[in-house]
């Protein structure tokens, strides 16, 4: 059984989850973009990536603080994995081992 | 619709076929996460139906845990609305991104790519759709394929994934050695480079100076506006 107060809570964050993801492709696509905001759009794939990566390797706890940690170490190999190879489930597979393997070292 | 969607699939078995390659590693990403959400669900009092009907209106890993905890704790609805608006309000970003390759789709489809636009889904889909080899319904094939793996994850995870040992095989790591290499797919020239260093640096700092994760687009539009102003002022 679902209740009516956890249907009111899932329905009101499926719908602010849905409008961000939808109104900018609704409305953005159907117009002419200017060419600066084209180039600042295009600069936001690594600005994103880096922010939601690197902060994933360095910090860690509530209220974060700054650790060196397992994570980092084996992103070091891994990312050189990546740049020789280019390959993306090669990537995935050789960083679970690298962080599996690490997990070992007592 | 609903019909035409499979025909077009064994007329063209590319798109599906291609569709599922980009998005597997997103797909085995989610696996322990999911899991991972669902025993915490469990725990927090919510049932498999409950935990499932919250993974297919929202969709969203990290507003999810924050909804479990806050619900465990007593929250009001309002205050786990609005803090799940906050935590996803990175999207509107990434969708502004992806907007520029939906000139020509039709509303309908627009919508349905709109649902499925998480931070992993966006990684996968944009750099192949700037270089010209992508499609709307590859990139629905990427999206839709995720959002299922995290649906049935997420509802194992609350059947039975206190018997998944924590840990096995490395696959906590999945995602972010994904994010690693998709982030290599992006520095295409200097200034992608400086722009995510920028991004890197801003983040953690702002990440250990403000709580929840507004971290992220606050870095993402400083870094992406000292690139823009970088790149012009070369030119």
């Amino acid at each position: 059984m679902i209740s009516h107060d956890y249907l009111t809570v899932v329905v009101g964050m499926g719908l602010v989850t849905f409008l961000p993801r939808w109104a900018p492709l609704f409305f953005l696509s159907q117009r002419k973009l200017p060419l600066w905001f084209i180039e600042w759009l295009d600069l936001i794939p690594a600005a994103i990536l880096s922010a939601l990566l690197i902060p994933a390797l360095v910090t860690t706890g509530e209220p974060r603080e700054l650790v060196l940690k397992t994570e980092l170490w084996v992103a070091l190999p891994t990312f050189l994995f990546a740049v020789k190879t280019k390959s993306l489930g090669g990537t995935v597979v050789v960083g679970m081992l690298l962080f599996w393997l690490a997990g070992k070292i007592p | 619709m609903k019909k035409k969607l499979p025909q077009q699939s064994l007329e063209n078995p590319p798109v599906l076929q291609d569709g599922l390659i980009a998005g597997w590693p997103i797909c085995l990403g989610y696996v322990p996460i999911g899991l991972a959400f669902g025993v915490l669900a469990q725990k927090a009092g919510l049932n498999p139906l409950e935990i499932g009907l919250m993974s297919i209106l929202v969709f969203a890993g990290s507003s999810q845990f924050i909804a479990v905890s806050m619900l465990s704790a007593g929250a009001s609805t309002l205050a786990i609305v609005m803090t799940t608006f906050m935590v996803n309000l990175r999207h509107v970003l990434m969708s502004s991104s992806l907007a520029v390759f939906l000139e020509n789709v039709s509303r309908a489809k627009v919508s349905l790519m709109a649902y499925g636009v998480t931070d992993e889904s966006f990684a996968v889909n944009h750099p192949r759709w700037s270089q010209g080899r992508w499609d709307i319904d590859r990139a629905l094939v990427v999206n839709h394929s995720a959002n299922l793996a995290w649906i049935i994850s997420t509802v194992l995870g609350g059947v039975g994934g206190q018997f998944i040992p924590a840990g096995a095989l490395g696959i906590d790591y999945a995602l972010i050695a994904m994010f690693i290499c998709l982030l290599i797919f992006q520095l295409k020239s200097r200034i992608y480079v400086i722009t995510a260093i920028i991004a890197g640096v801003a983040a953690v700092v702002l990440a250990l100076v403000i709580p929840g994760n507004s971290y992220i687009i606050l870095a993402a539009i400083i870094a992406a506006t000292i690139g823009l102003v970088a790149k012009r002022y070369a030119q």
